[in-house]
């Protein structure tokens, strides 16, 4: 939307803006700032001759250090402000909670220490800011209402001035008026939300700390890497519905069409060439069906995680245990567990000489946990070529986290956990 | 020789099957082997009003068919053994999923089960074999399924103590095979299969001679 700030409306050109109430926002924000600032001037001030003056009998010492919870709260307002100018943008947060009592400022008064940024912004409002804001807010509300007023005004009183106009009665002031007034409720209106909104945007600039600003761009690559993560798997989930309603139909259909013709032909060179034919269908897909299990495995995306492992469980020479209770996740969350476990189960297949692997997981309170152990001579290090540090990456983008520990002479443990999301 | 002059009884069948090109090639077998197709279609519902209004003697269903993609196949075979008994049902699959094998086994009936994967209709004579036994009564489990289950169970004692020659003859019984079939497979007498079966029930305590040893032997390598 364009108009979620004051910029948006002053894109637009005063003509149109004056059809708005932003003039009104404006004018509403700037009188609020200068009362802010004017208020934080006094308080400063009082603060600083009571302090002083009482400092030598001691109860001056904490008007003193209260001093700077004028900035944190100047600073705690101006952010909240910011809406009446940019109700479409995001509110600053405050780097610290406000004190909720004298006593717990008091006990924990370091952690209410201002930033530099605010105590640089509050001494600007105070000081000239203020007055600024004032004088054009002022300025604007006096010269609308005279104009407005000049008809009743030059009737009852004598002479009206403004500015270079004399004028003297109703009559002479009606023709005045009905230019004036949308002349300065236009131009001036524009002018004063030009001032506001430049202001609202330095006190974003300077309210905003730094720390919010990576928290926030973290945030969002987080949230980027996740995309990414997920459009991958819908990718191989593509790619694997691809192989498997296409090519492994074709190949089972093709062993279909010979099989046909293994009915119509006599036992002979052509039956055995035709049963040589069969073979090599039967090797071509069994050597799909293992690429697609290493792409994203159907029984996967049928029947979840707990199902697939137990079949790349049942699959693996060295004799397993699978306890596994977990529900149905999102396709990136199960893709992440069941290839853990594979990666996992190739490595101990490989390296481990184990006798017997533990598979068990449990998924609670929106968490998967899952540990793959075994009973083999251990000493695996993840560094040296192995495919768990592509999956601890894998695990770090959806917020998980993977650990190997495995100590020379055994066991070797795979532990990992992942958000696990419903479906 | 063909084996289509060879077929016993020529066997009523419905054929659910979404995917045209496998539909046709199922079918084709099934005629040129003498059976009838009563009707060839497209989706569980098309097979549950097919079964409906004439029930045939088999039906052969894939598990996976339109609208969901998920197990409508499985779903109507359980609805056509609560409605029709005897109805023997061969259920294809295109992968190995301990899931299917369970709700299969549990919809046992004195209709005939069986559980394929559906590369094996390519073999035609081991598949019309299994179809015949399906539609004698007979529970069939694909080979797959059975090196499975048996590679889970390795670890356990008793599976242990068999001999590798017992071992081949537990996987062939729990696919379904009867004696003479198994002997045929491992080119020895059907005496020494008996043999063979005999010890093997008695390593593995159950029951001689069971009316359902393909489950009891199936219930036994499940855990």
């Amino acid at each position: 939307m364009e108009l979620d700030d004051a910029w948006g409306a002053l894109r637009r050109g005063p003509l149109r803006m004056a059809r708005t109430t932003w003039a009104v926002r404006a004018w509403w924000y700037l009188v609020g700032s200068s009362l802010i600032g004017l208020l934080a001037l006094l308080v400063a001030l009082t603060l600083l001759a009571l302090g002083m003056l009482t400092a030598p009998v001691l109860v001056g010492i904490p008007l003193l250090f209260a001093l700077p919870l004028v900035a944190v709260a100047v600073a705690h307002r101006e952010r909240r402000r910011l809406r009446l100018l940019q109700p479409g943008h995001e509110t600053p947060a405050d780097p610290r909670a406000l004190p909720a009592s004298p006593r717990a400022w008091w006990r924990d008064r370091g952690a209410y220490r201002p930033t530099a940024r605010e105590v640089g912004f509050t001494v600007l409002l105070a000081t000239f800011g203020w007055l600024v804001d004032l004088i054009v807010a002022a300025n604007l509300a006096v010269v609308l209402g005279a104009s407005l007023a000049s008809p009743v005004l030059a009737h009852y009183d004598s002479v009206v001035v403004l500015g270079p106009w004399e004028l003297t009665s109703a009559a002479e002031a009606l023709p005045f008026a009905l230019i004036a007034v949308p002349v300065t409720w236009v131009l001036g209106g524009y002018l004063l939300t030009a001032l506001a909104a430049a202001q609202a945007s330095l006190t974003r600039l300077l309210l905003t700390t730094s720390e919010q600003e990576l928290a926030r761009r973290v945030g969002e690559l987080r949230a980027s890497r996740l995309e990414l993560v997920d459009a991958f798997e819908v990718e191989r989930k593509r790619i694997e519905r691809d192989l498997h309603d296409g090519v492994q139909q074709r190949l089972v259909a093709l062993s279909m069409t010979l099989g046909q013709a293994e009915l119509d032909i006599d036992d002979g060179p052509g039956a055995e060439t035709v049963q040589r034919a069969q073979e090599q269908v039967r090797e071509a897909l069994a050597e799909l069906r293992t690429t697609i299990r290493g792409i994203h495995p159907r029984v996967l995306i049928d029947l979840g995680l707990e199902a697939a492992v137990r079949e790349i469980a049942d699959r693996m020479p060295t004799p397993s245990s699978v306890h596994l209770d977990v529900p149905r996740s999102t396709p990136a969350a199960e893709a992440a567990g069941y290839f853990v476990v594979s990666e996992a189960l190739t490595n101990v297949v490989r390296h481990s000489g184990a006798r017997q692997v533990e598979i068990t997981g449990a998924a609670g309170a929106g968490t998967l946990s899952l540990i793959v152990r075994d009973d083999g001579v251990g000493g695996a290090d993840p560094r040296h070529g192995s495919g768990l540090v592509g999956l601890q990456h894998r695990l770090d983008a959806l917020g998980g986290t993977l650990e190997i520990a495995s100590p020379h002479g055994g066991p070797t443990e795979v532990r990992m956990r992942c958000p696990w999301p419903a479906p | 020789m063909p084996v289509a002059r060879t077929v016993s009884a020529p066997l009523r069948i419905v054929v659910a099957e979404d995917f045209a090109l496998l539909r046709e090639g199922l079918v084709g077998i099934l005629e040129r082997a003498g059976h009838t197709v009563l009707a060839a279609v497209d989706t569980a519902e098309g097979l549950l009003a097919f079964v409906r209004h004439d029930p045939p003697d088999v039906v052969i269903t894939d598990v996976r068919m339109p609208p969901g993609h998920s197990d409508e196949g499985l779903r109507a075979a359980a609805a056509i053994r609560a409605a029709h008994p005897d109805v023997a049902i061969l259920v294809l699959s295109q992968y190995v999923a301990d899931a299917y094998l369970d709700a299969l086994l549990e919809a046992e009936g004195p209709g005939g089960t069986g559980y394929l994967l559906k590369e094996r209709v390519g073999h035609v004579r081991e598949f019309l074999d299994s179809l015949d036994r399906v539609a004698r009564g007979g529970l069939v489990v694909d080979p797959d399924v059975v090196r499975q289950l048996l590679t889970r169970r390795r670890d356990a004692g008793p599976l242990a103590a068999l001999t590798e020659r017992e071992r081949e003859v537990l996987s062939l019984m729990a696919e379904g095979r009867t004696n003479s079939s198994i002997a045929e497979a491992l080119v020895v007498s059907e005496a020494a299969v008996r043999k063979h079966v005999g010890n093997i029930f008695a390593k593995l305590d159950l029951a001689p001679d069971s009316d359902r040893r393909v489950s009891a032997v199936l219930a036994w390598l499940r855990g």
